[in-house]
């Protein structure tokens, strides 16, 4: 065995070795078949019970153009996005040079040999691999080859980490399940990849993976997957879509299990309706159709599809129709960057239409919740006759995320204030958009309800309670107060915020979505690093209910966390506040952390950011 | 021994589920007197009454214009829509999908049909969805006070004086090419006509496309337009005369071998083409197409059955949808079973 971890001058620092606590980035080119290597990767450290997560930055490509991989190790369970890498795989030649120079002093490079890139720097430990040659060993056709050569680096990083090669091989075996050919190929690629690093290099000193026991009956799974047997399970019937980045595997996947678990046994009919619609207004307006007519109808779609909707979803806020809308937020305005993640469509997704709107919005932050949320969406969008948005983002969606498994619905599903004909027949008397209950949540019947009372016109005009049209200006102006009335009573429906309240915590921070990964990561840094401590309330949904505005009272500074440039809940918190005299003197403890690149925000920004705000703070004036 | 019960003096004549005339009627309209669009929803009434559809099955849905208000103006005992500007084909086609079992009638206008919404309505004849899809033509916009749709005929004025110098879109045409299953043009003026192609178009298991002139009576009833009553009344020139005769009527018409013609409806409704001055086959698409092509050459208004096929599928037969309208199913049948949720998430780890 020979060592060469050095091709420079002086042995780079070494780190304190980082069992079960560190980053791998994997630079390919998308289309390589570099994914499946990423998951096996993932995979068997997942198996060996250590926490991952994997973030998959992609290009809006389909064959030739970078793309990176990180897969985070982490034996606390901080799933968030890492900055710092420990190890770089560079296979792909076009960034290999920039991704090495990103690298921290000590980090790992294993990299394709002809690449010659210990020479771009000596601080670093170097591991090159003949990949192209290696990969001759494992088959003869050269497109296989090229495939083949990712899988393997999953060898050779088997053998630096310590991975139990039997976990990889378990982990081929689940990546390419049923394909015999396959499993064989990808295995013997692995073992080149073992064997060669096994040869030539020493396990490395400052990286390890070592069995624990944090990972027994967790699932790995994606939001968008999450979310969609989540939707299954709550019921959906009828499903309309236009294809879009972040979000299309939502409904592919859906597609997938409907067609598995909702077909009629004895007939063999389905259960449920999916159509891929011309576009976005379309499938906004074929889930509103079947929202009046009963059904429990869902789009999934991101920005550009959001904004094509907005006069529909407005229709459904005015005529007062249920509709579920996944939001797999992208990066905008406009096409923007759609493959990397946000949380920009805040403030045009609560308003989205023109003249007075609010909408009922829910963000998920983990898997659990996309599964959690569908239910309550759709039971949310059916009590309150509204269109119900579900935020979710990219790197929610499209990234695989560690979670204990899903629990089954016990629950009964919520239908709402609905009137069948006996119901009718009881109470003799219906209108439309009467306020009989004074919660402002009017009663409906369906089309096709048999009773000569059931028939009423739904219209985007403006109507009278008895839903007549109506261009009184008394019939609008109770009309409109009414939603609002309807609005404020989603208050106390939606799903409450998360609220974890440090005795003497001067500061509070208040994020939603996937910025709780990293400001979870980033309330154990300031305690420990800085000696901060901080309360932490988590927004599940809007509207706000009244634990936000005492969670801010109860702090002296308030951080709102998320990942656009405009500071958009914020922006809600502080109409929030400012609406009532006696909470509008706490605005001014509102302070933004903002993280809008495109990439998921880190704990290590969150920090940053804090402290020196809090720094900035405790200076005299 | 009983006691003869006598019946009401004058008994109301009631249609097949028992119902009246009256039973099928809607809010006053609000629409210019004379218009077009009125004559239409009279012969809506009348063929929904005649043919005895029950109106709590019917669902109206409309876009916007005046002829997408029309809905409010029959059938107070159905269900309506008004939806937005040019997009009735979807929220009609996510009513449908909801509710396999309702009868889908859509009354749109050229405006809101051939341009703002031609993008659905292209979609909607593609999937042959079941639905009776009228669009009242005038080949202007009456809402917004008088401009050119995309219906207008080449040369045609507006009451200003200005001349369409564009080609007119020909929803009949466009029908017939992307997939629709009953199409037929008729004119407002021609109740009788009107009144049999709906009861056909109700007999009928797919896209029903009803294009009729209906003249706007404010707007575009003047000398140079190709949309008043009195250009349709000079010009129209009918393939065929037409007998509807419904399923739950015996066939008892007579008619000489090669007079006419007899479509059995999905329903086991016929209609009966009888040959006026060509002999016109509508079960061919190609056929049909060539005929509206001459029709534009010659500047005829030639009005009918354009175009038949009883038999094709439709959107819900492609979607293998269960019998039962989706939107009522109870949730044991849409939320699967603990053991289905358990086999997904072993799948996960």
């Amino acid at each position: 065995m020979s060592t060469e971890t050095l091709e420079g001058e002086a042995r780079p620092d070494v780190k304190p070795t980082l069992i079960n606590d560190f980053s791998i980035q994997v630079a390919t080119v998308n289309g390589s078949g570099s994914q499946s290597s990423n998951s096996v990767l993932m995979r068997s450290i997942f198996q060996m019970g250590v926490p991952v997560s994997g973030k998959n930055l992609f290009p809006s490509n389909i064959q030739g153009l970078p793309t990176w991989f990180t897969i985070r190790a982490n034996k606390k369970g901080y799933i968030a996005r890492r900055k710092e890498i420990d190890l770089l795989v560079a296979m792909n030649p076009a960034t290999a040079r920039e991704d090495v120079a990103a690298l921290e002093p000590g980090s790992a490079v294993v990299y394709e040999e002809s690449l010659g890139l210990s020479k771009l720097r000596s601080d670093l430990v170097t591991y090159p691999v003949p990949f192209a040659e290696l990969a001759k060993e494992v088959v003869e056709d050269t497109r296989l080859r090229k495939l083949l050569a990712n899988m393997i680096y999953v060898g050779v990083v088997g053998h630096l980490l310590s991975i139990d090669r039997q976990e990889i091989r378990t982990a081929i075996e689940k990546q390419f399940s049923g394909k015999a050919k396959a499993v064989g190929l990808n295995v013997k690629a692995v073992d080149v990849g073992f064997d060669y690093a096994a040869k030539h290099f020493q396990i490395s000193d400052t990286m390890r993976v070592e069995r624990m026991n944090k990972t027994a009956g967790k699932i790995l799974i994606d939001g968008n997957a999450a979310a969609a047997i989540g939707s299954m399970f709550a019921g959906v019937t009828v499903v309309t879509w236009y294809p879009i980045t972040p979000s299309s595997s939502l409904v592919e996947q859906l597609i997938d299990y409907l067609k598995e678990y909702r077909v009629d046994e004895a007939t063999g009919k389905a259960t449920f309706a999916v159509v891929q619609a011309e576009d976005e207004l379309a499938a906004i307006g074929m889930v509103l159709g079947a929202g009046w007519a009963g059904a429990r109808s869902m789009t999934s779609t991101s920005g550009p599809g959001i904004s094509l909707m907005s006069e529909f979803v407005g229709l459904g806020y005015y005529a007062e129709i249920p509709a579920v809308v996944w939001n797999i937020q992208r990066v905008g305005p406009s096409t923007g960057l759609p493959t990397r993640t946000s949380q920009g469509d805040v403030l045009s997704c609560y308003q989205l239409s023109h003249g007075d709107t609010k909408h009922i919005l829910l963000f998920p932050s983990s898997v659990a919740e996309c599964f959690e949320h569908a239910a309550t969406a759709f039971d949310l969008a059916e009590r309150f006759q509204t269109p119900v948005f579900v935020m979710s983002d990219l790197d929610l969606g499209m990234n695989v995320w560690m979670s204990d498994p899903f629990p089954y619905p016990e629950k009964p599903i919520d239908r709402g204030k609905v009137l069948s004909a006996a119901d009718l027949e009881k109470v003799g008397t219906f209108g439309r958009y009467r306020d009989v209950d004074g919660d402002g949540i009017p009663y409906r019947t369906l089309p096709g309800t048999n009773h000569p009372l059931a028939a009423y016109f739904t219209r985007g005009s403006g109507h009278t309670p008895e839903a007549e049209y109506s261009e009184r200006a008394t019939d609008y102006v109770s009309n409109l107060d009414r939603l609002a009335r309807k609005y404020d009573t989603a208050r106390t429906f939606v799903p409450a915020p998360v609220v974890d309240n440090e005795k003497t915590a001067e500061v509070g921070i208040i994020a939603y979505g996937t910025t709780d990964w990293a400001v979870q990561e980033s309330r154990d840094q300031l305690r420990e690093e800085a000696d901060l401590k901080t309360s932490y309330l988590r927004v599940r949904a809007l509207p706000f209910n009244a634990d936000l505005a005492a969670f801010v009272a109860r702090h002296r500074r308030v951080y709102v966390v998320e990942q656009n440039r405009d500071a958009q809940m914020l922006q809600l918190v502080r109409l929030e506040l400012a609406s009532r005299p006696e909470l509008v003197g706490h605005v001014e403890k509102l302070r933004s952390v903002l993280h809008y690149s495109g990439l998921p925000i880190d704990a290590r920004f969150v920090t940053e950011q804090i402290l020196s705000q809090e720094r900035a703070a405790s200076k005299p004036r | 021994m009983g006691t003869i019960v006598e019946e009401s003096a004058s008994p109301k004549k009631v249609n097949r589920v028992g119902l009246t005339q009256a039973d099928y009627k809607g809010k006053p309209s609000t629409l210019c007197k004379g218009c077009g669009h009125d004559s239409i929803s009279s012969q809506l009434i009348k063929a929904f009454y005649e043919y005895g559809v029950e109106p709590y099955k019917v669902a109206k849905l409309s876009g916007i214009g005046c002829s997408s208000k029309t809905p409010a103006y029959f059938l107070n005992r159905s269900h309506g829509f008004n939806a937005v500007h040019g997009r009735m084909p979807s929220v009609a086609t996510g009513s449908i999908l909801a509710n396999r079992n309702l009868v889908a009638v859509g009354v749109s206008g050229d405006g809101d049909t051939a341009s703002i919404g031609i993008g659905q309505f292209v979609h909607l004849l593609r999937r042959n969805l079941p639905i009776v899809y009228i669009v009242e033509n005038n080949g202007v916009y009456g809402l917004t006070k008088g401009q050119f749709s995309a219906t207008a005929d080449l040369g045609s004025k507006l009451k200003t004086g200005v001349v369409n110098d564009l080609p007119a879109i020909d929803l009949c045409a466009l029908g017939i090419e992307l997939g629709a299953t009953y199409v037929a043009r008729s004119f407002a003026g021609d109740p009788k006509q009107v009144v049999a192609l709906l009861k056909g178009a109700f007999a009928h298991n797919g896209t029903a496309v009803l294009d009729i002139i209906s003249p706007c009576v404010t707007f575009n009833n003047h000398e140079g337009s190709t949309k008043s009553y009195t250009w349709g009344k000079e010009n129209e020139e009918m393939l065929h005369d037409l007998d509807f005769i419904p399923f739950f009527e015996p066939i008892e018409v007579d008619y000489e071998e090669g007079q006419a013609m007899d479509v059995e409806l999905h329903d086991g409704s016929h209609i009966l083409l009888r040959k006026l001055g060509r002999d016109y086959d509508p079960r061919n698409r190609r056929v049909a197409i060539e005929l509206l092509m001459e029709a534009r050459e010659k500047q005829q208004f030639l009005t009918g059955l354009l175009f038949v096929d009883p038999d094709e599928k439709n959107f819900i037969d492609h979607l293998n949808l269960v019998d039962e309208p989706l939107a009522t199913l109870p949730l044991e049948r849409t939320r699967p079973k603990k053991a289905a949720l358990d086999a997904i998430m072993e799948s996960l780890k």
